[in-house]
C-alpha cells in the first residue's frame, strides 16, 4: 500500500477540537479529485471533550476502519493520543504532533512537532488549532519529509475545499484560511 | 445509475436518507439517538433542498414515532421511522403489534446499533429484536450499500406486506464514503386508507389468523431471490468457507485481499440475516466442512442454523461475543479459521481522555447547586450529556430514558419505613423528561413521593447534537410549531411546588433548590426547572453571550476544591497542584466559577 492513491491517516484529539472538521476537508479533497475514500468517526458522548479519533482511508477499500500497523500517518491535535493511538502507525510511517517540544515517539514513526496551542493563542483563535495542524502537516508533505508517496491532496485542495464550503461566511473563511497557512509556515520543531 | 452524477462525500445516515428520498417515503419521524440522529435531519435537509411535499418530524419518543410512521404505511404511501438500538426498545410494543397486522404501503424501521458500545447503555442486537417481532431484517456493510438497501426494503416490504427492519451499526452511520447519488422518483400515488377492522383492529381470534399470514410469509421471504446471500469470489473452492453480514463483511472482504485468500477461501455475504434463507442454509450444510460466521453482535444468523456441529461463530465461542468485532480480530479469526500464521501488531492498552460537561455547561453550575443543597442525598439521572454529572458525583444511576424519576420513587419506597430518609434529588433533561419522564411525574404525584425533581432545561436535545424539543417550537425542517409549555405540563401532573431559575445564578439556584429540598422532607413531589440553554447550541445560532473573563489570584493555595467539586476543563493545576490556573483555549466564559472558590480567589478581570 505504497502509491500515492492508497493512503491511510488516523486523525485523534479531543471532542471540541475539530478532528471531525479536518479529517471532511481531506475526504473532501479525494472526492474532488475522483478517489474513493472511506472515513470513519466518533460521535456521541465521547465529543464532549473526550478522546475522538477519525480514521481516513484514500483508494479502494471496502470497510472504514484502520487496523493497528497500518496508517501512513498519524495527525495528533493533542500529543497524549500518541501512546493511545501511535500503534496504528506503519513502520516508517509518519505523526505531526500538536506539542510543545519533542518527545519520544512510540512507534517507529517520523515525528514532525508543532506547538499549535500557542500559535492558536498567538493569533487569538483558540479554536483553530485543527486547521493549524492541518497546515504544517500539508506542508511537511509538499517539503517531502513523509519519505515514501505524498499525501493525496496539497494545501491548495485544502484551501479550495474551505473556500466551497464556507462560501458566503467571508469571516470565518478569513480565519479559516489564516490557521491553515500559519500551520503551513512553520517547520517541525527539533 | 447515471454516472454523470458527481459522488458526493456522504456519512452512513445521510445515504440512508438519501436512500429514503429517492425511494419516495412520504412521511419519516424519528427520535434522535446516537448513532442514528443524523439519519432524519439529512431527511429533512433533502426534503427542502429538493422541496419534497413529505412529512418530517422529531417525534417525542420512539414508540409515537413508530406508531405515526405506521399509520402512515396503513394510507398506502411509502414511510420510514429511525431510532437507535434501545429506542426500538422504546417503539417495541407497536412494532410486535405491526408485524401481525402487516402494511400496505412500503414500511422501513430503522434501529441502529451499537457494538462497542460507544455511546450506548446496551449492545443489544436489533436483529434479535426483528426475530422476535417475525419481521425481516437488512443489514448493511457500508454507506453506499446502506442507501442501496432501502430500495431493497421498501421492494421486499411491499411484496409481503410486512414492515422491513433496515440495520445499521455505528460503523456505517458514522462513516463517510463517496456514494453515487441516484435519481429522486417523482412522487406517485395518494392516502387511501381501506378500512380492514379484521386486520388493523384484529381481536385475538384475527390475530391467530395474522400469525398464521405471518409465518406463512416467513417461509417465502427465507426463498426471496434479490435479498439473497451473496457469493463474492465464485472462483474459490474448497471445503471451508466463511460468511459475514454488516460491516463486519467489509473487514471480511479487507482481511482476505489482505491475507490472499480471495481465490481460495469462499465468501459470502448475508444481506438478510432473518429470515435466513433456506436454500442457503442447505448449501452450507452440504458443501462445506467448516464454516465460520463473524457477525455484530449476537450469532443470529448462526442461530438458525439447526445443525452447527460444523459451524464457528459466538454460539460455538470461537468470535467474541462481547464488543466490537474490528478488523484486526476478523483478520486473526480468518487467519486461525484456515491456519496461517501472522504476526499482528496491537494498540497499547492506554488510557483516553474521559468526555465531560464543556466549559460553560449550565448543567455543571445545576450540579454544583444540587450536592450544596442536598449534600448526602441519592441523585438518581438519566440518558443525556448531563450523565456527565458522574464525574461531579451529583449521579448516582443512569438506567434508560425516563428512569430518573422512577427509581427515585423507588428509592424513596425502599427507604419510606427507615427512620432516617436520605433526600433523593432526580435530575432529567428537558428532551428526556418530555420523551419518558411525564408519566413517571404522574407515577410520583399519585404516590406523593418525596423527592426532588430538578429538570435540566437547557432548550434543545443536546448530546445528540441539539434536536428541537416539543418546547423548542420549531420543527426538523424549521418550521414553526406549537410549544409545548413546560411549567404547564408539570402543573398538570399535579405537582405543588414548582420553581424556575436560572443555575448562572449560582446562589440564587442553590437558595431554590434548598427550597425544594425542604417542600420535599415534609410536604412532596418538588419540581426545579434549571433553565439556560446550552452553549454549543447557543454558539451554533450566534448568539453566544459576551463572554466574562476570569483569573485566579495569588490567594489560590492549591486546595483543589474546584477542580473536585466543580471539575471544569477550563481549570487546570498548574505548579504541581500547588495552584489553580484558567486555560484560556478552554474557557468559555460562563463566569459560574466566580461564585464557586471558597478562598475568593477566582475573580474578574480588570
Amino acid at each position: 500500500m505504497q502509491s500515492k492513491s492508497h493512503y491511510q491517516i488516523v486523525i485523534s484529539g479531543v471532542g471540541g477540537q475539530g478532528v471531525l472538521f479536518i479529517t471532511r476537508l481531506l475526504a473532501e479533497a479525494a472526492i474532488e479529485k475522483g478517489l474513493p475514500v472511506f472515513t470513519s468517526e466518533t460521535h456521541g458522548m465521547a465529543q464532549r471533550g473526550g478522546t475522538v479519533i477519525s480514521h481516513l482511508k484514500v483508494g479502494e477499500f471496502a470497510s472504514p476502519l484502520i487496523s493497528p500497523g497500518q496508517a501512513d500517518g498519524l495527525i495528533a491535535l493533542k500529543a497524549e493520543s500518541l501512546d493511545q493511538h501511535g500503534g496504528y502507525l506503519k513502520p516508517g510511517g509518519w505523526a505531526a504532533v500538536n506539542v510543545p517540544a519533542p518527545l519520544t515517539m512510540p512507534a517507529a514513526a517520523t515525528p514532525f512537532y508543532l506547538d499549535a496551542d500557542r500559535l492558536a493563542r498567538e493569533m487569538d483563535n483558540p479554536r483553530s488549532v485543527n486547521l493549524i495542524m492541518l497546515g504544517f502537516t500539508l506542508s511537511s508533505a509538499q517539503r517531502g519529509g513523509f519519505g515514501h508517496g505524498s499525501l493525496h491532496c496539497s494545501l491548495n485542495d485544502i484551501e479550495a475545499v474551505l473556500e466551497n464550503r464556507l462560501k458566503g461566511k467571508t469571516n470565518r473563511l478569513q480565519s479559516s484560511l489564516r490557521a491553515l497557512k500559519a500551520g503551513a509556515d512553520s517547520t517541525t520543531a527539533t | 445509475m447515471n454516472q454523470a452524477v458527481k459522488k458526493e462525500l456522504m456519512m452512513g445516515n445521510e445515504a440512508i436518507a438519501r436512500g429514503l428520498i429517492e425511494n419516495g417515503c412520504r412521511i419519516a419521524t424519528a427520535y434522535p439517538g446516537t448513532p442514528a440522529s443524523e439519519i432524519l435531519s439529512s431527511i429533512a435537509a433533502y426534503q427542502k433542498r429538493f422541496d419534497i411535499d413529505m412529512h418530517t418530524q422529531w417525534a417525542v419518543n420512539e414508540k409515537v414515532a413508530l406508531e405515526i410512521a405506521y399509520a402512515g404505511c396503513q394510507t398506502g404511501l411509502r414511510t420510514a421511522v429511525a431510532m437507535k438500538q434501545v429506542g426500538l426498545n422504546v417503539a417495541s410494543d407497536p412494532l410486535m403489534s405491526a408485524a401481525y397486522m402487516g402494511t400496505a404501503g412500503g414500511f422501513v424501521v430503522i434501529s441502529a446499533d451499537d457494538p462497542g458500545p460507544h455511546s450506548s447503555q446496551t449492545e443489544q442486537d436489533s436483529r434479535m429484536m426483528a426475530m422476535m417481532a417475525k419481521i425481516p431484517v437488512l443489514d448493511p456493510d457500508s454507506p453506499h450499500q446502506a442507501r442501496e438497501m432501502v430500495g431493497m426494503a421498501y421492494t421486499l416490504s411491499e411484496a409481503f406486506k410486512t414492515p422491513v427492519m433496515l440495520r445499521p451499526t455505528t460503523r456505517v452511520c458514522h462513516s463517510r464514503q463517496d456514494v453515487r447519488p441516484g435519481e429522486i422518483s417523482p412522487l406517485t400515488g395518494k392516502p387511501d386508507f381501506k378500512k380492514d377492522p379484521s386486520r388493523w383492529a384484529a381481536t385475538p381470534k384475527f390475530r391467530y389468523q395474522l400469525h398464521l399470514e405471518l409465518e406463512e410469509k416467513l417461509s417465502r421471504m427465507a426463498e426471496y431471490p434479490a435479498t439473497a446471500p451473496v457469493l463474492h469470489n465464485p472462483q474459490a473452492k474448497g471445503r471451508r468457507a466463511v460468511v459475514a453480514s454488516g460491516v463486519a463483511a467489509a473487514y471480511t472482504a479487507e482481511a482476505l485481499n489482505d491475507l490472499g485468500l480471495g481465490d481460495r477461501l469462499p465468501f459470502y455475504q448475508v444481506l438478510q440475516p432473518f429470515p435466513l434463507h433456506t436454500a442457503f442454509i442447505r448449501r452450507l450444510l452440504t458443501d462445506y466442512d467448516d464454516v465460520l460466521i463473524v457477525e455484530e453482535t449476537t450469532g443470529v444468523i448462526e442461530m438458525q442454523l439447526a445443525d452447527r456441529s460444523r459451524i464457528q461463530g459466538k454460539l460455538s465461542g470461537v468470535v467474541p461475543r462481547v464488543g466490537e468485532l474490528l478488523p484486526e480480530k476478523i483478520m486473526s479469526l480468518l487467519a486461525d479459521f484456515t491456519g496461517l500464521e501472522i504476526d499482528l501488531p496491537a494498540l497499547t492498552q492506554a488510557p483516553g481522555r474521559r468526555p465531560t460537561l464543556c466549559a460553560g455547561c449550565p448543567h455543571r453550575a445545576s450540579f454544583f447547586a444540587i450536592k450544596k443543597a442536598a449534600p448526602r442525598g441519592i441523585y438518581t439521572s438519566d440518558i443525556g450529556c448531563y450523565t456527565l454529572g458522574l464525574n461531579l458525583k451529583a449521579v448516582d444511576t443512569v438506567l434508560c430514558m425516563g428512569a430518573a424519576i422512577s427509581q427515585a420513587a423507588g428509592f424513596y419506597h425502599a427507604y419510606r419505613y427507615e427512620e432516617k430518609r436520605p433526600d433523593i434529588v432526580a435530575t432529567i433533561g428537558d428532551s428526556t423528561f418530555f420523551h419518558a419522564g411525564v408519566p413517571a411525574l404522574v407515577d410520583a404525584v399519585n404516590q406523593n413521593v418525596r423527592f426532588v425533581l430538578v429538570i435540566l432545561d437547557n432548550r434543545t436535545t443536546a448530546m445528540t447534537g441539539s434536536q428541537p424539543t416539543p418546547a423548542t417550537g420549531k420543527s426538523a425542517t424549521g418550521q414553526t410549531l406549537v410549544k409545548v409549555d413546560m411549567e404547564t405540563l408539570v402543573k398538570g401532573c399535579g405537582v405543588k411546588f414548582l420553581e424556575v431559575g436560572d443555575p448562572y445564578d449560582t446562589n440564587g439556584f442553590i437558595a431554590t433548590v434548598k427550597a425544594a429540598v425542604a417542600f420535599s422532607r415534609s410536604e412532596g413531589p418538588a419540581v426545579v426547572i434549571a433553565r439556560h440553554p446550552c452553549i454549543i447550541d447557543l454558539a451554533r445560532q450566534g448568539k453566544a453571550t459576551d463572554p466574562i473573563e476570569v483569573m485566579v489570584t495569588g490567594d489560590c493555595d492549591g486546595c483543589g476544591f474546584c477542580l473536585q467539586h466543580f471539575e471544569c476543563p477550563a481549570l487546570i493545576a498548574v505548579d504541581d497542584g500547588q495552584r489553580t490556573a484558567v486555560d484560556p483555549l478552554a474557557c468559555n466564559g460562563c463566569g459560574v466559577c466566580l461564585d464557586i472558590c471558597p478562598k475568593g480567589a477566582i475573580i474578574k478581570k480588570a
